[in-house]
C-alpha cells in the first residue's frame, strides 16, 4: 500500500526521466504516449487512493456523525536527521490531499493529452523537453501536495516555481519570455523566502513540521500569540508570491508568455493553487491568527477587485484570463481570510475545472487562427469552431456564477462567507462578480460573435482542433457543469454539502448563521447581477467597435502602470543600491583588500628572494645566527 | 680537572668548525670542518663520561662508561659517513671538474 | 700545577691552533694535515683521561683511515695547488663574526655551571678490558646493527662513484652541459645583489 502511494509522484518523475533523457531518440508519438501514460497511471492510483482512503488512514466510520480518526502519515525514511530535530520523508494520504491528487492528476492527465496535439508543430527534443517539463512539474506539485510535513512541501513548492520558468520561459529564445520567466521566478522567491522563514520559525519554537504533530490544538496553544502571527503572516507571504496575490501578482500575467497548455495547467488549475491549499492544511494554525485572518480576506478581495478592472480592457485572450486567474485567487484568499476554508477548497477544484477549460478553449482559438492572441483581429468564430465555443459557453458560464454551473456554488458559498463577517467585503466581492461576469462575456461576444476581423489568410485557415484538443474540452466543460454538485448548500438539497462533510476531519469548516430568506436573496442578488453584467456586455459588443480611450481606459489597458510603479520604487532603487555597492564596496573596498593582501605578498615575496640563494652555506650560516639568537633568548632574556 | 675547561675546549673546536663551514667553498674542507666538530663533541663526551664514573664509582663500577660506548659509535657512523660522502665528492667533481659549493644551487630550482 | 695540567694546557692549545690552521690553510693538503695534528692532539687528551681504547681508535680510525682516504681523494682529484675561488669578503666576515657569537654567546651562558670535576690520569672504565664487556653485554645488538650500517655505507659509495655504462663522446659531451648549466647558475651567487 505505501509502496503503491509512492509510485503517484514516481511515474511522473520515471516520466520526466525516460522524456528528458530520450527526447533526441524517441519519436513525439512515444513521448506523448508516456508523457501521458504515467499522468493517466497517477490518475488510476489517486482515484484507488481515494476510493480505498479508509484503509490509508485506519479511518472507520461507525455511524453517519461518528467516526475514529486514524494516522494517514505513511514513513518512508527519516530525510533530516540532527539533534533533536527530526524530519521524516514521509506523505499524508488524507482527505485534503486526496482531493488535491484527483485535481492534480485528472486534470494534469487532461492538459497533457491536450498537448499532444496542441505542441505537434514543435522539433521532436523540444516536444520531449516540454513533456519532461510538464512531467517534473507533475511530479513536484504531488509532492507538495502529499509531503506529510511543511520540509516536503517546501521541497514541491520550489519545484513547481522552477517548472514554472522551465515553462514559461519554454520558447528561450524570445527574449522577452525568458524576462517573464525570470519575473515570475524571483517574484516567488520572494514569497518562498518567507515560506522558509516561517519553517525555520517553527522549527526553532516547536523543533518540528510535521502537520501530525504541529498542527494539533495542544501544540499550537504552546506558542505565544506573537509567535502565531509571525508564522502565518509569513505562510501568506508564501501563498501570496505563489498565488499571484498582491503585491506579488505582476509576474501571473507575464507568464502567460509560456504554452497556453502550461498556463492551463500551472496558472490556473494546480500551482497557484498551492498558496491556498497550504492555508487550508494549515488551517487550525490560521485560525488561532485573527489578524493574519484580516490581512487574508483584505489582500484576497482587493487582489480580486483589481485584477477585475484590469482585465475588463486586456485585449490580449490569454491575459484576460490570466487576471480572471488573479481575481479568482483573490476569492480564494478571502474565503480563506473569513474562515471558510472548505468553500476555498471548493472553489479551487471548481476554478480547476473551468479555467483549464477556458485556457484549453483560447490555446484551441490561438492554434485555429494560427497563433493570433488578441481578440480585435478574431470574431466570428461560433460558426467555425462549434466545439470550442460551446465548451467556452459553458466556461464562462461557469466563471460568472450562473446555476447552475460549477462556479455558481463555490462563488456563493465564499460570499456568503464574506456577508457573515464584514458587509464591505461582500459588497467588493459582488462587484467583482459582476466585473467578471462582464469581463468574461466581452471576451466571449468579440472573439466568437459578429465577423473575422483578421487576413483573409487567416480566415481560410480556420478549423476545428482535432479530437485529442476537443475530448478534454469536452470532459472538462461536463465536469465545470455538474462539478459543483458535489458542494450543493443544504439550501437547495438536503443532504448537501458533501464536500464539508467530506473534508472534515482534515479542514475545520465554519457553521455561518444565517437565515434561510436572506441566504436566498443573496443567492439571487448574486444571480441577477451576474446576468444583467452578461446583458450589458451583450449590447455593448455583439457587433465589434473600437473601445474609446478615456483616461481611466488606458490605464486599465496598462494594468494600473503596477508594473511601472514596481520598476520606480524598487527595482531602480536596487539596481541604483547595486550599483553604489558594486562600485564602492565591492570593488573599492573588497576587491582592494583582496587585491592589496595578494600585491603584499608578492611585493613581500620579492624582497625575501635574495634569503632563498640555492647555496648551502647561506642556509647554514641562517642556521647559525638564528642558533645564537636562540641561545640568547634562552639563557639571557628568559630571566 | 675543572669539566668547565673541556666544555670550553670542545665548544672553541665546534666553533672552529661552524666557521670553517660557513667560510670555506672547497667541499673536502667543509667535510674535514665536519670531522672537526664531531671530534670536538667527542673530547666532550669522554670528559664527561669521565666526571661521571668519578662521581658515581662508589655504586657502580662501570658508570660513565655508556659515554665512551657512544663516542665509539660516532666514529662508527662517521666513518661510514666519510665512505659515502667522499663518493658524492668525487662524483660531484666527474661531473662539474669542482668541488666548489657555491656550484650546488640547485636547491634553488 | 701537576704534569697532568700542563699537558691539558699544551695539547689545548696545539688543538686550538692546528685546528685554526685546518680553516686557513690556502691548500686543502695542509688542511688535512694540520686535521691530523688535531686529532692527535684529541687522542692525547683521550690519554690523559685515561681512555686509552678510545686513544688509540682515533688515531687508527681518524688519523690512519679517515684521512689517508682524504689525502688520497685530493691527490686523485689533484686539488693540491689552490684552486678554490675567492669567496666573497663580506660573506666570509660574517661568518666569522656568526661563528664568534656563537662562542661568545656559548662560553657565556655555561660560565656560571658548577664545578665539577673530571679525573685525570686515573680510573679505569676506558681500558679495553671494561669497554670490552660492556659492549659485548649490553650494547651488542647495536654493534651488530653498525655492521649493516657499514655494509650499507659501502655499497651507497660503490653505487655513487660507479661510472655509468655510456660511449665516451656522450659522456664527454654530457659533463659540458651539466658544467655550463651550473656556471650558467653561478652569477646568482648572494651578495651580488
Amino acid at each position: 500500500m505505501k509502496n503503491l502511494i509512492l509510485l503517484i509522484p514516481l511515474l511522473p518523475f520515471l516520466g520526466f526521466l525516460i522524456n528528458g533523457l530520450g527526447r533526441k531518440y524517441l519519436s513525439k508519438t512515444l513521448i506523448g504516449i508516456i508523457g501521458s501514460g504515467v499522468i493517466l497511471g497517477s490518475f488510476a492510483i489517486s482515484v484507488y487512493a481515494f476510493l480505498n482512503l479508509g484503509k490509508f488512514t485506519g479511518e472507520k466510520v461507525i455511524s453517519s456523525s461518528a467516526r475514529i480518526l486514524g494516522n494517514p502519515v505513511l514513513h518512508y525514511y527519516d530525510f533530516i536527521k540532527v539533534g533533536a530535530l527530526r524530519i521524516p520523508f514521509a506523505f499524508q494520504i488524507d482527505q485534503l490531499s486526496t482531493l488535491f491528487l484527483l485535481i492534480i492528476t485528472g486534470v494534469g492527465f487532461l492538459i497533457h493529452l491536450y498537448s499532444t496535439a496542441y505542441m505537434h508543430e514543435e522539433k521532436q527534443d523540444h516536444f520531449g523537453r516540454y513533456f519532461a517539463y510538464l512531467n517534473l512539474f507533475v511530479f513536484s506539485m504531488l509532492l507538495l501536495v502529499m509531503g506529510a510535513n511543511f520540509v516536503i512541501m517546501f521541497i514541491g513548492w520550489e519545484g513547481v516555481g522552477l517548472c514554472s520558468y522551465l515553462l514559461i520561459g519554454y520558447w528561450f529564445k524570445n527574449v522577452d519570455y525568458t524576462k517573464a520567466a525570470k519575473k515570475a521566478f524571483v517574484m516567488n522567491r520572494i514569497g518562498d523566502l518567507g515560506f522558509l522563514l516561517a519553517v525555520f520559525w517553527l522549527i526553532a519554537k516547536l523543533g518540528s513540521v510535521d502537520y501530525s504533530y504541529v498542527l494539533t490544538p495542544g501544540v499550537i496553544d504552546r506558542l505565544s500569540t506573537g509567535d502565531i502571527v509571525g508564522i502565518t503572516l509569513l505562510l501568506f507571504l508564501g501563498a501570496t508570491g505563489k498565488s499571484a496575490q498582491i503585491p506579488l501578482y505582476t509576474w501571473l500575467p507575464d507568464a502567460m508568455a509560456g504554452p497556453t497548455p502550461v498556463s492551463a495547467l500551472i496558472h490556473a488549475a494546480t500551482m497557484v493553487t498551492a498558496g491556498i491549499y497550504m492555508i487550508a492544511r494549515s488551517n487550525l494554525l490560521f485560525s488561532a491568527a485573527p489578524l493574519t485572518l484580516n490581512v487574508i480576506a483584505i489582500i484576497g478581495v482587493a487582489t480580486a477587485f483589481l485584477a477585475a478592472t484590469i482585465a475588463l480592457r486586456q485585449n490580449d485572450i490569454k491575459k484576460v484570463l490570466a487576471y480572471s486567474t488573479v481575481s479568482q485567487l483573490g476569492y480564494m484568499f478571502l474565503a480563506l481570510g473569513t474562515g471558510a476554508y472548505v468553500a476555498a477548497v471548493f472553489h479551487v477544484m471548481t476554478h480547476a475545472f473551468f479555467k483549464a477549460l477556458l485556457f484549453l478553449g483560447s490555446g484551441s482559438v490561438i492554434h485555429a487562427v494560427g497563433g493570433q492572441q488578441d481578440i480585435r483581429y478574431m470574431g466570428g468564430l461560433r460558426k467555425k469552431l462549434p466545439v470550442t465555443y460551446t465548451t467556452f459557453l459553458i466556461g464562462c458560464l461557469a466563471i460568472a456564477g450562473i446555476a447552475p454551473f460549477a462556479g455558481f456554488f463555490s462563488k456563493d458559498a465564499i460570499l456568503l462567507s464574506a456577508f457573515a463577517s464584514n458587509k464591505v467585503l461582500y459588497a467588493v466581492g459582488l462587484l467583482t462578480a459582476a466585473m467578471t461576469a462582464f469581463y468574461m462575456f466581452r471576451l466571449l461576444f468579440i472573439t466568437f460573435g459578429g465577423s473575422f476581423r483578421g487576413t483573409e489568410e487567416q480566415a481560410h485557415h480556420i478549423h476545428e482542433s482535432p479530437a485529442a484538443m476537443t475530448i478534454p474540452l469536452i470532459i472538462l466543460a461536463v465536469l465545470s457543469i455538474v462539478g459543483g454538485f458535489v458542494g450543493i448548500p443544504e439550501l437547495f438539497m438536503h443532504g448537501g454539502e458533501k464536500l464539508a462533510d467530506y473534508l472534515s476531519p482534515v479542514v475545520a469548516s465554519k457553521e455561518i448563521q444565517v437565515e434561510h430568506s436572506t441566504e436566498w436573496i443573496l443567492v439571487i442578488l448574486t444571480t441577477v447581477i451576474a446576468v444583467v453584467a452578461i446583458i450589458i456586455a451583450w449590447m455593448r459588443y455583439r457587433s465589434y467597435r473600437e473601445e474609446r480611450k478615456t483616461p481611466l481606459a488606458r490605464a486599465l489597458e496598462n494594468k494600473w502602470y503596477v508594473d511601472e510603479i514596481y520598476d520606480a520604487i524598487i527595482v531602480k532603487p536596487l539596481n541604483k543600491l547595486g550599483a553604489f555597492v558594486n562600485t564602492v564596496i565591492e570593488r573599492g573596498t573588497i576587491d582592494a583588500l583582496v587585491n592589496g593582501v595578494g600585491k603584499a605578498v608578492n611585493y613581500g615575496g620579492r624582497q625575501m628572494r635574495w634569503l632563498q640563494s640555492g647555496q648551502v652555506g647561506n642556509y647554514v650560516l641562517l642556521m647559525v645566527i638564528s642558533m645564537v639568537l636562540l641561545f640568547v633568548l634562552q639563557f639571557f632574556l628568559r630571566k | 680537572m675543572d669539566i668547565k675547561y673541556y666544555i670550553f675546549l670542545s665548544i672553541a673546536l665546534f666553533v672552529i668548525g661552524i666557521v670553517g663551514v660557513l667560510t670555506r667553498r672547497n667541499a673536502i674542507i667543509i667535510f674535514m670542518c665536519i670531522e672537526l666538530m664531531l671530534n670536538s663533541v667527542n673530547l666532550l663526551l669522554v670528559a664527561f663520561s669521565k666526571m661521571h664514573h668519578l662521581a658515581n664509582a662508589a655504586t657502580s663500577a662501570t658508570a660513565g662508561s655508556e659515554g665512551q660506548l657512544f663516542v665509539f659509535f660516532i666514529m662508527v657512523v662517521a666513518a661510514a659517513e666519510v665512505s659515502v660522502g667522499l663518493a658524492i665528492i668525487v662524483m660531484l667533481f666527474r661531473n662539474t671538474h669542482s668541488v666548489d659549493v657555491n656550484f650546488l644551487n640547485r636547491l634553488k630550482h | 700545577m701537576g704534569i697532568t695540567q700542563i699537558l691539558f694546557w699544551a695539547l689545548a692549545a696545539i688543538a686550538l691552533f692546528s685546528a685554526l690552521m685546518v680553516i686557513t690553510s690556502k691548500n686543502p693538503v695542509y688542511s688535512v694535515l694540520w686535521l691530523i695534528v688535531t686529532f692527535f692532539t684529541i687522542s692525547g687528551h683521550y690519554l690523559l683521561l685515561n681512555a686509552q681504547f678510545l686513544a688509540i681508535v682515533n688515531i687508527i680510525v681518524y688519523a690512519g683511515a679517515i684521512m689517508v682516504l682524504f689525502l688520497f681523494v685530493i691527490m686523485l682529484m689533484n686539488l693540491s695547488k689552490d684552486t678554490e675561488p675567492q669567496k666573497n669578503k663580506w660573506l666570509k666576515l660574517a661568518g666569522a663574526v656568526a661563528g664568534g657569537c656563537l662562542l661568545l654567546v656559548l662560553v657565556a651562558a655555561l660560565r656560571n655551571t658548577e664545578t665539577r670535576m673530571t679525573e685525570l690520569g686515573s680510573g679505569n672504565i676506558g681500558l679495553i678490558q671494561n669497554l670490552g664487556n660492556v659492549l659485548f653485554k649490553e650494547y651488542v645488538v647495536p654493534f651488530e646493527i653498525a655492521s649493516i650500517l657499514f655494509l650499507s655505507a659501502m655499497v651507497g659509495a660503490v653505487v655513487i662513484g660507479k661510472r655509468e655504462k655510456k660511449r665516451v663522446e656522450d659522456e664527454i659531451a654530457d659533463a659540458e652541459v651539466v658544467k655550463t648549466e651550473f656556471h650558467q647558475n653561478e652569477p646568482s651567487a648572494f651578495l651580488n645583489r
